[in-house]
């Protein structure tokens, strides 16, 4: 009777978990590469502008 | 270049700390009265007033705390940090303070309407209509406000903190909105337009997103931009912190539907389900790391600076919490957590240490800085320090004892198959465990003491810094990203851009697990004989929802023998179809209700909702007299009922009109009845209309033809 059973007595219903696993996927991937390639000296700059208020 | 100057505020973000802290204490106070009154039930003062019994104030507690503690210490850091990342004062000084007091304002209607009983009745979501809207308002001034000073910024880079302000706000806005969904019976009473099943999963889905986005990736902000600032380095690695942020709000958005669906997966993706599982609980264990690993070679700081104290054990906590998550949504983990204590136990984990300690080292680092002088005394914040820290040990443990204990005497079963205790037996257990509790919820609020003193004495001894003078160059028109960066920092440099696809992420994650829940509705088995409730019923069923019953009380038996044996059969989807909203519950403190119609008689209600001890001597029910001396509201019958009907509830055409004769008349047979029992009441009387909805709860099921 678990309440989730009437939803997945939902026809096709299946295919609404399979999207968001897959989108997240791609985008995890996507996302660990995009990281990598981000410059070193782009980053060194950006984590430090939290000191930029500094005199 | 040429230099603009321009000020940072500081009055802003003091208003707002000043409202943190000054609600931080009053939500905590409020927890610890509530938490008295679950061991000593004559602190609910009932016989005085309805405004306090435990059902009306728990509500006004943990809104206090996530609302007002945790949304005000939010506040606190955006206006801090982000004129400070952007190099430029925040947009406009007027929404600031519309922001500022509109807040104040709701906090304040809340506090008051939920004492006198106006509520929504679902979890963390209990203002009235008139309140939402408001909320609604000053959530978009806010964003007005933050995204103007966006836009005119003067560093092109936007911090990571930045990003989990804009994920934040733009989240928030759309869970408020999808499960503020309710029709207007009055000026402030609604009902939710959602019903049964599905009102409790569009709440649920809400609720842990709640916990996701109010409590956690905005204080996620605070972590990587004060964290840094306190141990005066940079983040350990920004690069995780990047992928800290966009798995965390894909993890709570998008892990849901495959949480709740998982059983229709097929195989294959099953097993990158379990496998992704698994791995989601890296993004939050790689940003603890971060924020610990940012002290790595400061550690002896660590021991001198309690700024960094209450951080590192405020992101130990974090990393606690993010690991029992995944945990209690396993299965047969969820069967022992569920309705316990376990459940609280876990929550204050994150509030007390994860929220609790990171605002506690923010004021203690921002105070000195915004009234330019030294802390008052280092040892009082270390003491401070130590004192939380074994507040939350003296709450966690006893809960989690108590969770246990109880789950193990709930289903002791004698060799002859008997239940072994009665529900009362537990309650009488556990009892001491809540003493505990709400010792070790004193010892915390006392720490919050030492540090108002101590932030007190710290602004004495200092000059206020109204504002602070900066000077940089504006941005340059035309700009091309450096090679290879082109990805990210295209994102990153266009908050126009982060806010769309933020938007669309947790949209697409949103629908994906909102479309199910829609279609649920047309696949719930109907039970022919379940039928709406009487206007007797009804108004009754809004007592229940006003005093807050669902605090204590479940009305859903899950199919496990020791549940079944105790309350009867389980609940059934079909059964909740007219409820609007669900009254569920998430916490038994008192026995299930999903089946106490006709376990009783009306007289044994009468006595018990009049002085529970009379009935079950050692409960810690409160008592509910006034609902005795107050009348039924019968001149809102008509439109309930017009407003149920709305939402496909099948009352016939017209009967609006003549409800109040059916409503009188089923009183009338109540009260005839009690009579037999030698007890005088008049049928007007409020207890009247409880009773009948009691009675009825969860006993249509039984007039099904058996087959
Ligand atoms: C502080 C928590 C608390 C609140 C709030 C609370 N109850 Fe209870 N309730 C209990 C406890 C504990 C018991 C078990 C002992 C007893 O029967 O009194 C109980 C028992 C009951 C029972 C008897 C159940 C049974 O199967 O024997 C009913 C009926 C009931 N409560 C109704 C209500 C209603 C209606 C409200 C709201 C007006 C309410 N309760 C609010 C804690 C609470």
């Amino acid at each position: 009777m678990k309440f989730s059973t009437y939803l997945t007595q939902i026809s096709g219903v299946s295919i609404y978990p399979i999207i968001s696993l897959s989108m997240f996927v791609v985008f995890f991937v996507l996302m660990i590469f995009w990281m990598y390639r981000l410059p070193k000296k782009e980053i060194e700059r950006i984590e430090n502008l939290p000191f930029d208020d500094k005199k | 270049m040429n230099q603009e100057k321009f000020y940072y505020d500081n009055k802003i973000p003091r208003l707002f700390a000043i409202a943190c802290i000054f609600w931080g204490t009053v939500g905590m106070l409020l927890g610890v009265i509530a938490a008295f009154q679950l061991a000593f039930p004559v602190l609910n003062f009932s016989e005085y007033m309805p405004y306090l019994t435990f059902g009306r104030l728990r509500p006004v507690h943990t809104n206090a705390v996530i609302f007002a503690f945790v949304g005000n210490g939010i506040f606190t850091a955006v206006y801090y940090a982000i004129p400070r990342l952007l190099k430029t004062p925040m947009w406009n000084r007027a929404l600031s303070l519309i922001h500022f007091w509109g807040w104040q304002f709701i906090i304040v209607c809340a506090a008051v309407t939920l004492l006198m009983g106006y509520t929504t009745g679902k979890e963390y979501a209990e203002l009235e209509w008139p309140i939402d809207i408001l909320i609604t308002i000053i959530w978009v001034v806010f964003g007005i406000n933050m995204f103007g000073t966006i836009f005119t910024r003067r560093e092109r880079h936007l911090y990571v903190a930045i990003w989990f302000f804009i994920a934040s706000w733009v989240t928030v806005a759309m869970l408020h909105i999808v499960n503020s969904f309710e029709i207007p019976v009055s000026f402030m009473k609604s009902y939710s337009w959602y019903a049964g099943v599905q009102d409790a999963l569009v709440q649920w889905w809400y609720g842990h997103n709640a916990v996701a986005f109010f409590l956690t990736t905005p204080y996620l902000g605070l972590m990587y931009y004060f964290l840094p600032k306190a141990a005066d380095r940079p983040v350990y690695s920004y690069r995780l912190s990047i992928v800290h942020f966009w798995s965390l709000i894909f993890l709570y958005i998008w892990a849901g539907p495959h949480h709740l669906l998982y059983t229709a997966l097929p195989d294959w993706a099953q097993s990158v389900g379990t496998a992704f599982s698994i791995m989601l609980i890296l993004p939050s264990w790689g940003g603890m790391l971060n924020g610990l690993f940012t002290l790595r070679g400061a550690w002896d700081k660590v021991r001198e600076d309690p700024v960094l104290k209450f951080f590192v054990v405020a992101v130990t906590c974090y990393g606690m919490s993010t690991f029992e998550g995944p945990m209690l949504s396993l299965k047969n983990v969820n069967a022992i957590s569920h309705y316990s204590d376990w459940t609280v136990a876990h929550v204050h984990i994150g509030a007390l240490g994860w929220n609790g300690f990171m605002t506690f080292g923010m004021m203690y680092w921002l105070i000195p800085k915004l009234f330019n002088a030294k802390l008052y005394s280092r040892k009082l914040a270390s003491a401070h320090f130590w004192i939380g820290t074994l507040g939350i040990l003296l709450y966690a443990i006893p809960m989690y004892w108590s969770a246990f204990r109880s789950y193990f005497m709930m289903k002791a079963f004698t060799p002859s198959g008997q239940l072994e205790y009665e529900f009362i037996d537990v309650v009488q257990t556990v009892v001491p465990f809540y003493v505990i509790r709400a010792v070790g919820g004193t010892i915390f609020l006392i720490g919050v003491f030492l540090m108002i003193y101590n932030l007190i004495k710290t602004a004495q001894s200092g000059d206020f810094v109204e504002s602070e003078e900066a000077s940089a160059a504006p941005l340059v028109k035309e700009y091309t990203a450096p090679k290879n960066s082109i990805w990210h920092s295209l994102i990153e440099r266009k908050p126009l851009l982060l806010l769309v696809l933020s938007l669309i992420v947790v949209g697409i994650g949103g629908l994906v697990e909102l479309i199910p829940t829609f279609l649920v509705k047309e696949n719930i088995p109907t039970i022919a004989s379940v039928k709406p409730y009487t206007p007797l019923e009804l108004q009754g069923r809004d007592i229940y929802i006003r005093e807050g019953c669902y605090n204590c009380h479940s009305q859903m038996i899950r199919p496990f023998r020791y549940e079944v044996t105790r309350y009867g059969e389980y609940s059934k989807a079909g059964e909740f179809v007219y409820d609007h909203p669900f009254q569920w519950g998430s916490k038994r403190t008192g026995p299930d209700l999903a089946r106490i119609g006709k376990k009783y008689g009306d007289s044994w209600h009468f006595n018990h909702m009049l002085e529970p001890t009379s009935m079950a001597p050692g409960s810690i029910m409160p008592s509910y007299p006034s609902m005795y001396e107050n009348t039924i509201d019968k001149v809102s019958t008509n439109s309930k009922i017009h407003a149920m009907r709305k939402m496909g509830v099948p009352y016939p055409d017209g009967y609006e009109a003549i409800a109040n004769q059916d409503l009188e008349k089923q009183a009338m047979q109540i009260t005839k009845g009690l009579k037999e029992n030698k007890i005088e009441i008049a049928s007007d009387k409020e207890i009247i209309a409880l009773i009948a909805y009691l009675q009825r709860i969860g006993t249509d099921i039984k007039l099904e033809p058996k087959k």
